[in-house]
């Protein structure tokens, strides 16, 4: 399916994704659109964890993973040689499905990316950081403690407090990898709310096995199984009028 | 029922292990109590004048000379051993790192009679070029800190190991170098365990006997120069057990008493700083 009227900020041309002989990703075709949330669904082992890490070249570092095809970013393939995989990383942020804050403090953790930059001023750092946290919806929650260890804080604000290391850097990009699946459901709405905020800002991937996370907080879907993109389009679409019958045993819950 | 026959045992293992320490505590008190009370404080603590046969006994310049080289050979082997530790983890290709890693455990291992076999035969001489008579401050420096490395080595591989998977993986997504990982990611992480690690590193110097006794020169002196002889107060122990009697003995066992309380004093410093 091509995007009409949409921004093409991301295009998936023929990946093919080898860990040693296995093929995990196989011909996958995809265009992502700019500032709309496109979700990843589909039963464990599917691929659609292994596609999103090819959005930020984090597959690199998996010695038998071999890529074959393009990803285009903002019409550059981020596989050629010369690419800065520095560079790829701050403009594609990216959060796990577990909290993963460094061991400092609240604060820290929210400069560290411009710390990486070079930005040294107090004051550009200070509002990047209250800026970010706005952004992640936390500001309130942390504002009187952002000297405390990051480790204090809960799961769900762990949550908030990486997205908003993400997205200190200002990126184009976020990949968000099952990112509320480790959380409560009352942190797991609070992500969910976030994600319709950050999309005015950034162009969102996400993988979720939630389908009802997909439903709600997405406007593209994609579904994978065995390694092939089965199904791609309109959220709405995918959920309510699938046109593949693997679409609609998963959505429908016949297996996964 | 099985639970409670292990829990017996390993209880009863346990408090023996506490009262031995105890024990051996309280034998020190006693084999040193007439010198403790017989003797002022300044006599023994803080003078440097040791002369059994006159009646002089002060210690002070002998723990001042443990101090001195457990302290420097520590300053050599922590930093060194957090180094290679860290390379080791972090850049070191497999077919280094492993065999390297086995053979710091075989140097942590090799009786310390061996390595001061070694100073005395090869670094000695050495030194003796330089700094004549050779067996001096900074020999017993080196080959102490020749026995700490492997366990500053082994201790912050181990450490290194323990740093979670997923925040390497967030340092990786936020395109940090190796170095800048290190220091931002697992230095936080690991540095408490290191901290206890060198601590515990500087008991077992302060306790360190026989390769220090070979190659220190054993002459008793202030500490106030790499290059001249100095006796420890292990050393001193080691060398005049074997003939001591009276308050000369019981200066002894004090000077143990003293060892044993420094190193129990490292012990709880660890200990506080775990739970800190």
């Amino acid at each position: 399916m091509s995007l009409k009227n949409e921004k093409i900020k991301i295009a998936v041309n023929d990946l093919n994704l080898f860990y040693g002989k296995d093929q995990a990703l196989k011909g996958v075709n995809l265009e992502v659109a700019e500032n709309k949330v496109t979700a990843f669904i589909g039963p464990s082992g599917c691929g659609k964890s292994t596609l999103l890490r090819c959005f930020n070249r984090m597959n690199d570092l998996v010695d038998i993973c071999r890529i074959e095809g393009e990803i285009m970013l903002d019409g550059e393939n981020i596989y050629q040689k010369g690419i800065d995989v520095a560079e790829l990383r701050r403009s594609v942020g990216m959060v796990f499905q577990k909290p993963n804050p460094f061991p400092k403090s609240i604060y820290e953790n929210v400069a560290y990316g411009l710390r990486l930059q070079g930005v040294k001023s107090k004051r550009i750092l200070d509002e990047a950081v209250e800026e970010a946290l706005q952004g992640a919806a936390l500001w309130d929650e942390v504002k009187d403690r952002l000297d405390v260890n990051a480790f204090g804080l809960s799961g769900g604000q762990q949550q908030r407090l990486v997205i908003a290391r993400a997205i200190a850097i200002q990126p184009d990009v976020l990949l968000l990898d099952e990112p509320a699946s480790a959380l409560d459901p009352i942190s797991t709405l609070k992500i969910e709310e976030l994600i319709h905020q950050l999309k005015e800002r950034f162009t969102i991937l996400i993988v979720t096995h939630n389908m009802q996370q997909a439903a709600r907080v997405s406007d593209y879907t994609a579904f994978m199984y065995m390694g092939d993109m089965v199904e791609f389009g309109k959220t709405n679409d995918i959920f309510t009028n699938p046109t593949k019958k693997q679409t609609e045993d998963y959505i429908t819950g016949r297996y996964g | 029922m099985r639970d409670q026959v292990l829990r017996l045992i390993t209880g009863l293992a346990a408090l023996v292990a506490g009262l031995l320490l105890l024990l051996i505590l309280a034998e020190l008190v006693r084999a040193s109590w007439p010198a403790l009370t017989g003797l002022p404080v300044k006599a023994w603590l803080f003078s440097g004048h040791w002369a059994p046969g006159d009646g002089q006994f002060g210690l002070g310049a002998m723990l001042a000379s443990s101090l001195a080289v457990s302290v420097l050979a520590l300053a050599i082997a922590a930093p060194a051993g957090i180094l290679i530790g860290a390379w080791l983890h972090l850049s070191a290709p497999a077919w280094i790192a492993v065999p390297l890693r086995a053979l710091q455990g075989v140097m942590a291992g090799i009786p310390s009679v061996v390595y001061g076999f070694w100073g005395l035969i090869t670094l000695v001489p050495l030194v003796n070029q330089w700094a004549p008579p050779g067996a001096v401050l900074i020999t017993a420096v080196l080959v102490l800190a020749l026995m700490i490395l492997p366990l500053s080595v082994l201790v912050t591989d181990a450490a290194l190991h323990q740093v979670p998977a997923r925040s390497l993986q967030a340092a990786r997504a936020l395109a940090l170098s190796r170095w800048g990982t290190f220091r931002q990611v697992m230095w936080p992480t690991v540095r408490g365990s290191i901290a206890s690690g060198v601590v515990l590193q500087f008991g077992r110097a302060l306790g360190e006997t026989l390769a220090v006794l070979m190659v220190a020169g054993n002459v008793i002196r202030w500490p106030g120069s790499l290059t001249e002889p100095v006796r420890t107060i292990t050393a001193n122990i080691a060398l005049e057990m074997g003939y001591a009697s009276g308050l000369h003995s019981q200066v002894l066992f004090l000077s143990g008493l003293i060892l044993l309380l420094l190193v129990m004093a490292c012990m709880l410093l660890v200990r506080g700083g775990l739970r800190g």
